[in-house]
């Protein structure tokens, strides 16, 4: 099971160095969305025998997180009639090379810190961690408004990862509603994003400049 | 029982609000459920229930020691929310409304939230339900500060769930059952696994952190408070970051009693001493004075952290500067809403003479200016020297004097622009605006109450609260 397990984590350690890379918006929501799937699956994967709860946290996540979200995303981008080219302020290569970092300073850190038996052979951990420092990076490197919703959607999947050793304990009401307050979160995001189209002619979060010291 | 109903008056009230079809009596809702809510909330202070409703959530002793100041300060706000929708009679308040009830709602509900996942998720809630409130001027700068609220507070509460989950892992790993309430996890105390706890807390303590508008994750708060209406100001001032500051004293006791209070303890004096530090230098270069009281508010958050990083008879000066806090921050925003509609601008280059233009709400500001700054008698005064006298007695002599350095730099700041805008020949701007603006005393009571209320807590503390305080700090240090 954690060999399955690790290879979908690997997998989506792996998207967070296309997200890095990726010069175009449309890829950037499509790496995404990838990424909530295999996140998706994984519950199915952990759970040794299947359960109903099990089955319908994993659909539910990679539903919301695979389909509803990028479709939201898409209808932004398309309603706002954007650039799809991404102009970083922090160079792809450079990203690049800062989240490969990244991802090697997550596994040797998940190395060091005390796990539980069953989690030992697991890159959960690491690849939770990998996954927080990509959305981080893309929150602060890219400048428009759904690249950053991309970057923070990375980062919530990183922490869906780390939630997901917590999955035996923690009691669905808590899942339940976290997934919930990320749907509303992006929602409401999106209305934002929209509201700024509006008023600046742009999704350029570069130009959102006049409030300062 | 009675703990629900803090919770469900609010949300109630918000879903008629909601679908209430008269945009001008609307409004009215919300003086009704905040005068409910304030009724609910000093029956449970003065008549607290004999234990918390449930393992998960209940009016614990910390939750009696904060949450009147909020529904006191909602109050306030509720009761100016009135005459203030009615000066904007030209936009629906179909989403304002509901939105601030929600809020209250909301921040009751993570006021008394005993577990882990609750605490977030109503915590995350009332972010969400006050970015409505932030936009509501439909201005391009409205925007560009929800967003930057939306962004900054977004991913401060991500990592904060992160911390939360990292906690219930050092729970886990210590052979507990995964239970995340935190009178749970302080039973497991000593046994938490250490570097797990201390991950939670470096994690949660920016979080909620920036939730509270602690340096350097205060970047979102000038801009949210800049461009917010009074009302939603005062809320989010001295409501929302109530909310922060009870959720970082708790996930602190667990770290305590996890054996690393002492580290916990020294990042949050270091990170108070930041936060008043650079509020003081941000206020000596202000301008803009609803910015102004942005900066003001990082420096309360930071005494705020400071006396919580002092523990005992620190800590119980924190929650009297909470209410403190609550008090002068509502009166200040609401006076200053007044000046800004009078006047049509807000810097100290198109704003002067303000006390011939709104002698009264000029008054307020003037006095809210002494409050804030910790001029006696007011209630801020008091507090802030028990806090300086707890650091002398903790031997944080060094501490104290650089905390009071910093105060003396955010007095000049703050007088230079109050004194800009109130005195001096009023501009042309302020003579040609908004002619329906009068100083009534529908938003010159609310004010000048908060403003009272700030005195008395200065001069007649009440014996019920400081039991109330006293109550929470023994909740806190207690080593099962």
């Amino acid at each position: 099971m954690n060999d399955w397990l690790n290879l979908l984590i690997g997998l989506a350690m792996g998207l967070n160095l296309v997200a890095l890379g990726t010069g175009r918006l449309p890829s950037l929501i499509r790496v995404a969305a990838l990424q909530g799937v295999v996140l998706g699956i994984m519950p199915l994967v952990i759970e040794h025998e299947l359960r109903l709860l099990g089955v319908a946290v994993a659909v539910a996540t990679a539903a919301i997180k695979g389909l509803v979200i990028p479709a939201l995303l898409r209808r932004a981008m398309r309603t706002a009639n954007i650039d799809r080219d991404l102009h970083p302020l922090v160079g792809f290569l450079p990203s690049l090379l800062l989240g490969a970092a990244g991802m090697i300073g997550a596994v040797v850190l998940a190395h060091r810190l005390p796990l539980l038996p069953e989690h030992h052979e697991s890159l959960l951990v690491a690849g939770s961690l990998a996954s927080v420092l990509t959305g981080l990076l893309l929150l602060i490197g890219r400048s428009k408004a759904i690249s950053q919703v991309c970057g923070y959607l990375i980062l919530e999947n990183g922490i869906y990862m780390f939630g997901l050793l917590l999955m035996h304990s923690v009691p669905l009401l808590v899942e339940g509603g976290i997934l919930l307050d990320l749907t509303v979160a992006i929602f409401v995001t999106g209305i934002i994003v929209d509201r700024i189209q509006r008023a600046f002619d742009s999704l350029d979060t570069r130009k959102l400049t006049v409030l300062r010291e | 029982m009675r703990e629900l109903l803090l919770i469900i008056v609010p949300l109630a009230a918000a879903a008629l609000a909601a679908i209430w079809p008269d945009n001008r009596t609307r409004p009215w809702f919300l003086p009704a459920a905040a005068l409910a809510h304030t009724l609910l909330a000093f029956g449970l202070l003065l008549f607290p229930p004999a234990a918390p409703f449930h393992a998960w959530f209940g009016c614990d002793p910390l939750a009696r020691a904060m949450l009147p100041a909020v529904s006191l300060l909602f109050l306030g706000c509720a009761a100016y929310g009135v005459p203030y929708l009615s000066l904007r009679a030209e936009r629906s308040n179909r989403v304002f409304v509901p939105a601030f009830l929600a809020a209250l709602g909301l921040m009751s509900a993570a006021h008394m939230a005993r577990h882990l996942g609750l605490l977030w998720i109503a915590t995350e809630a009332v972010t969400l339900s006050s970015v409505p409130l932030l936009h509501f001027n439909n201005t391009p700068r409205a925007f560009e500060a929800t967003w930057k609220y939306l962004l900054v507070g977004g991913t401060g509460i991500a990592l904060s769930l992160l911390g939360s989950f990292c906690l219930g892992y050092a729970s886990l790993h210590s052979g507990g059952a995964g239970d995340l309430t935190f009178a749970g996890l302080m039973s497991q105390g000593i046994h938490l696994s250490r570097p797990w706890v201390l991950i939670a807390w470096v994690l949660l303590l920016v979080g909620y952190g920036t939730k509270m508008g602690l340096a350097p994750m205060h970047t979102w708060k000038p801009d949210a408070y800049g461009e917010a209406s009074g009302i939603v100001g005062a809320m989010l001032a001295g409501g929302v970051t109530t909310v922060a500051f009870t959720a970082i004293l708790r996930v602190r006791a667990v770290v305590e009693t996890a054996g690393a209070g002492v580290v916990a303890n020294r990042t949050l004096m270091v990170i108070g001493l930041f936060s008043v530090l650079v509020a003081a230098l941000f206020l000596l270069s202000a301008r803009d004075f609803k910015r102004m009281l942005a900066y003001s508010s990082v420096e309360h958050m930071g005494i705020l952290s400071l006396g919580a990083a002092l523990g005992g008879a620190g800590l119980w000066a924190a929650f009297f500067h909470v209410w403190n806090n609550s008090m002068t921050k509502g009166a200040l925003f609401l006076s200053a809403g007044n000046i800004r509609r009078a006047a049509g601008g807000r810097t100290v280059d198109e704003v002067s003479g303000m006390s011939l233009i709104t002698p009264r709400s000029a008054a307020l500001f003037v006095m809210g200016l002494f409050a804030v700054t910790a001029c006696p008698p007011f209630g801020p005064f008091f507090s802030e020297l028990l806090i300086v006298k707890s650091a002398f007695a903790t031997d944080h002599g060094w501490a104290a004097a650089f905390f009071l350095g910093c105060l003396v730099l955010a007095f000049f700041g703050l007088t230079r622009v109050v004194f800009a805008i109130v005195y001096g020949r009023p501009r042309q701007a302020a003579r040609e605006t908004d002619p329906r603006f009068r100083e009534t005393l529908a938003v010159i009571a609310p004010p000048a109450l908060l403003l009272l209320l700030s005195l008395l807590l200065g001069l007649a503390t009440p014996e019920v609260l400081r039991q109330a305080w006293t109550a929470a700090v023994q909740q806190l240090s207690s080593t099962p």
